[in-house]
């Protein structure tokens, strides 16, 4: 029998339809794998008995033939989203021990539609970090590693390393993610699997822990473009509690995966291509665009003119949402807290001893940019920067229905490189806060590796509420690459 | 006209701008649906949103924008078609967000007026800076326990509009005139309760001092004032405090301070330098709001007459004095018990009736007009009686007494108690005759040039009938019959 841990969504689907196993089988099958894998720490925390719960019910509701369009498929859910009665702590220490009572929005969906939660999987401190090395929960370790003797662990990419790790060492078929900045397309890039941020909007964040809330987006990870689209249809659909969700119907997403680009003018902005970029990108993104032509699209050299200040412009506004969002973490409520001599000190040692320093400096900058007397340099201008790179897609869009790029500058660094600068550290979102910013989907699917043996990813960008045609883009592309290599320690487990 | 200070080093203006925070009437939150009742139990009125739970999102309560588009309308003022929510920061417990969501660049609404009536007779407009929708916090109590403060959130989330007067006041008498003006449009709207001791309405005072033309001085912001009175009294202190330091030659120093409704005083709370950067900025939670031209014109539709034109209207319709009408329209339910009354009867006598007879009958026993036994239409029919002739104005008062006592129709009273006026001329006739021949030295001192004595002649004659004689008739005869 296949390992029931290496299927796809869709294959595991079929499996459970034609009762080839069972739900629980399959919960098992993943218990037993995140067991064994213990030493990547992708999970803050294991759920097993609700896991297998969950699969009993599915089993219950697939022998009386009531499939949910999830029914029985076991997944992983970032720890920013809040679970009932399961411990949600967004990778920080000043949450831990929170048990929420309610459910977010959109892992209620994903249990309505059949799934079942494995666990809670270990992020950035609040979702801040490209390595996943800021989590108060430890840092993720890739289940990848280079070929050329180099064996140091490597980062899973973040803030969704544990979404990304876990999917990609077959401890979960899915996972859920969150994007401010790149959080889904870059660790799902760095992880050899498929990702995508979906338009600003499409799925609800009620009940997410936020970070930047005009830039967070929820969104899926799993290993085919199929399973993608899939997920984020559950995932996605007008939510009352949120004023910023969408109310639009939801597509059918794997309905646009036709195979084929005919028609399609596929935009390529000239700006992405930078100095010093590393050659097996660059190769990989020509590679790309060859696939596209083969699949009847046309090229389209594009300009997004204000690429170069969207970096500065990411890191002054999502900081100044997050000092002001992370102001309800004061210790009166819920989550740690530190008594004090008074009011202040019980606020100052609290919110000392409970974030760690990537958040820290975040605060800080972020209560700097929007002090009086800054607040127009700085978040005023920043703003504005964020319109202009908004009416820069805008103008490509004139001109091509979708882009393509990379998905980040190189492939995956070892833990603790890049510590020792926060600025390098923040060039990994390069290609994809502009996205953000613009409140755009964007995906990124595997397309090979670097001669060092790690994934690359290349990502797609859509039009405002066209993830169809990103999905469509991307399935040419997964089909073309026919991206199979696995991590090292998952090959070998492998049927 | 502005009433200046008399300082020995001259005289003084003071200069008021008032910031009045009123609770919006509406049965949940500004942005959750948690209920909003007075006086419940502490913390059971709290949804995960007022809580400020992880990952929890407002929602704008749609009802609350359409009272603050009414109120701006009842105070003259221009509706702001988009307006933006921004966040206001700064930490305390009783503010679960670390963040008010409040309204900053962006009002919902702009610029109006409202005209205050003075106790003199005078009218003065005072413009209204802005009117906006905010968050009000929770609630800090320190007097439950030796050494912690508990926090209740019963309020934390309600809706208040914040209504901020130009400095446009000069007086403390015109504070209380437009605090009592402003609490009335609100209750007319049914925007907001006014009641002051519940908290649903509380002020700021902005004052300073300056000579008489001369510019703006430097002023101080008073806080903590939860009534009309509490105004009057922190206005009197204030401007006292500052005549004093600015007559000895100091400066006032711009700062927050707080009025202690026990030791009737203001205190220093903080400095400019200690103030808060609140670093506003847009919530990103919410989307711009924007309003049609359709929904502000429906809300227009339902705005009821309002007091100024309620006032104009009584005096134009009903020829009542600005005085009689200005405290007819103070409460909206005493201005409809009023036109129940006048309904086909003499408006003035109607007014006189309901002003002095029945309010000053219900101010006796500590009533209010809901509670009165005298219907409208009671009285109304009471001052039928008196218009037809049926009983004189001196009977009726008795009559009113007994409908207060007891409830009943002014017509049923005067039935059963034979109260009906004698409009027979020739009973009265009778009565004068005899009263005249009682009185034969009376008579001739009359005649004898003593005027005067009219008044005994009519007493005897009104004594002799039990009241009931119809006054012009028996004065037509007394006048017929001694000449």
């Amino acid at each position: 029998m296949t390992d029931l841990t290496d299927l796809t969504i869709t294959q595991a689907l079929a499996g459970l339809s034609a009762k080839d196993f069972s739900a629980t089988e399959l919960t098992k099958a993943h218990l037993t794998a995140m067991e064994n894998a213990r030493h990547l720490n992708a999970y803050i925390v294991e759920t097993p008995e609700l896991a297998l719960s969950q699969a009993k019910a599915s089993d219950d509701r697939i022998a009386k033939g009531q499939m949910g369009k999830l029914e029985g498929i076991p997944l992983g859910i970032k720890d920013l989203f809040c679970t009932t009665g399961v411990q949600t702590t967004a990778g920080s220490k000043i949450l831990e021990g929170f048990k929420p009572t309610y459910e977010s929005t959109v892992s209620q969906n994903l249990l309505n539609a059949g799934s079942s939660m494995l666990g809670k999987l270990n992020l950035d401190e609040f979702a801040m970090g490209s390595s996943n090395t800021t989590s108060a929960y430890g840092n993720v370790i890739s289940p990848w590693t280079r070929n050329n003797g180099d064996n140091r662990p490597l980062v899973p990419g973040g803030s969704s390393g544990g979404s990304s790790a876990a999917v990609a060492a077959r401890l979960c078929l899915g996972a859920t993610g969150t994007d401010t900045g790149g959080s889904i397309r870059q660790p799902a890039a760095f992880s050899g699997i498929v990702g995508i941020k979906p338009t600003y909007g499409r799925c609800s964040r009620w009940g997410v822990v936020a970070f930047a809330s005009s830039l967070d987006q929820a969104g899926p990870f799993a290993r085919t473009v199929e399973d993608c689209a899939l997920l984020l249809e559950v995932m996605s659909g007008h939510d009352p509690k949120d004023s910023t969700s969408a109310n639009l119907p939801v597509p059918n997403f794997r309905q646009s995966l036709t195979g084929d680009m005919k028609g399609l003018r596929v935009g390529i902005p000239k700006e992405y291509r930078m100095k010093g970029m590393d050659p097996a990108i660059e190769k990989s993104w020509d590679q790309g665009i060859a696939w596209c032509k083969d699949a009847g699209a046309e090229i389209v050299d594009v300009s997004l003119p204000h690429t170069q200040y969207a970096l500065p412009a990411y890191y002054i506004i999502a900081p100044a949402e997050a000092s002001s969002n992370l102001a309800r973490y004061d210790g009166v409520r819920y989550g740690q807290r530190v008594e004090g001599k008074n009011l202040q000190d019980m606020y100052e040692l609290t919110r000392a001893q409970g974030f760690g320093s990537e958040v820290k400096r975040r605060i800080m900058i972020g209560t700097y940019v929007l002090s009086a007397g800054y607040y127009d340099a700085y978040y005023i201008k920043a703003q504005k920067i964020r319109r202009l790179i908004a009416d820069d897609f805008k103008k490509a869009y004139e001109q091509c229905d979708v882009l393509l790029t990379p998905a980040t500058p190189s492939p995956a660094f070892a833990i603790g490189e890049n510590e020792d600068d926060p600025v390098k550290m923040y060039l990994n979102d390069v290609f994809t806060v502009t996205v953000n910013l613009a409140g755009l989907p964007g995906m990124s699917v595997p397309v090979g590796l670097s001669p060092d043996g790690l994934p690359l990813g290349l990502q797609i960008i859509g039009k405002a509420w066209d993830e169809a045609t990103v999905f469509r883009t991307g399935g040419v592309i997964e089909r073309a690459a026919q991206f199979s290599a696995r991590p090292q320690g998952v090959t070998s487990r492998a049927a | 006209m502005a009433e200046l200070i008399k300082g020995e080093t001259g005289a003084w203006e003071m200069v008021i701008g008032l910031e009045v925070h009123a609770q919006v009437i509406a049965n949940s939150k500004l942005f959750s649906g948690a209920a909003t009742s007075f006086g419940a139990e502490p913390n059971s009125q709290v949804s995960l949103v007022d809580a400020a739970m992880p990952g929890m999102l407002p929602v704008l309560n749609e009802y609350c924008v359409e009272q603050a588009v009414k109120t701006g309308l009842g105070i003259n003022a221009a509706i702001n078609k988009v307006s933006v929510f921004e966040r206001k920061n700064y930490f305390y417990p009783d503010l679960p967000q670390g963040y008010q969501i409040s309204q900053f660049q962006h009002p919902i609404v702009g610029m109006g007026f409202i005209e205050i009536d003075m106790p003199d007779g005078t009218s003065r407009t005072i413009g209204i800076t802005r009117l906006h929708l905010e968050q009000d916090a929770g609630k800090s109590m320190h007097d439950q326990h030796p050494t912690k403060s508990y926090v209740d959130l019963n309020r934390s989330g309600s809706a208040l509009m914040e209504i901020v007067s130009e400095p446009d006041l000069r007086s403390g008498e015109e504070v209380v005139a437009y605090l009592n003006k402003l609490r009335m449009i609100l209750r007319y709207l049914g925007t907001c309760d006014g009641n002051m001791e519940e908290g649903s309405m509380r002020c700021d005072v902005n004052l300073s001092l300056r000579r008489p033309g001369a510019p703006f001085g430097t002023r101080t912001e008073v806080k903590n004032v939860n009534s009309v009175k509490a105004a009057q009294m922190a206005i009197e202190y204030e401007a006292a405090r500052q005549l004093e330091i600015l007559e000895s030659g100091g400066t006032i120093k711009q700062e927050t301070r707080l009025w202690d409704p026990a030791k009737l005083e203001t205190r220093s709370l903080r400095s400019k330098e200690d103030a808060h950067d609140y670093r506003y900025f847009p919530d990103p939670d919410l989307l711009p709001l924007k309003l049609t031209d359709e929904m502000i014109e429906r809300i227009r539709a339902t705005l009821p007459e309002l007091p100024d034109q309620k006032k104009h209207r009584f005096t134009n319709e009903y020829g009542l004095t600005i005085y009689d009408a200005g405290v007819l329209i103070s409460d909206a339910g005493r201005a409809a018990y009023f036109e129940t009354v006048a309904k086909g009867r003499d408006p003035k006598l109607a007014a006189n009736w309901v002003l002095n007879e029945l309010l000053g009958r219900l101010n006796k026993d500590g009533k209010s007009l809901d509670e009165s036994p005298v219907t409208a239409a009671q009285l109304s029919g009471l001052i039928a009686l008196i218009s037809d002739n049926t009983i004189s104005g001196k009977i009726a008062k008795d009559v009113f007494a007994e409908m207060f006592a007891t409830g009943k129709e002014a017509s049923a009273i005067v039935e059963e108690k034979g109260l009906k006026q004698v409009t027979d001329t020739g009973a009265i006739e009778k009565i004068v005759d005899d009263v005249i021949a009682a009185n034969p030295d009376n008579v001739a001192a009359y005649k004898g040039g003593k005027d005067k004595l009219f008044g005994f002649f009519v007493g005897q004659v009104m004594k002799n009938s039990g009241g009931k004689a119809n006054p012009d008739i028996v004065n037509e005869l007394l006048k017929k019959k001694l000449s």
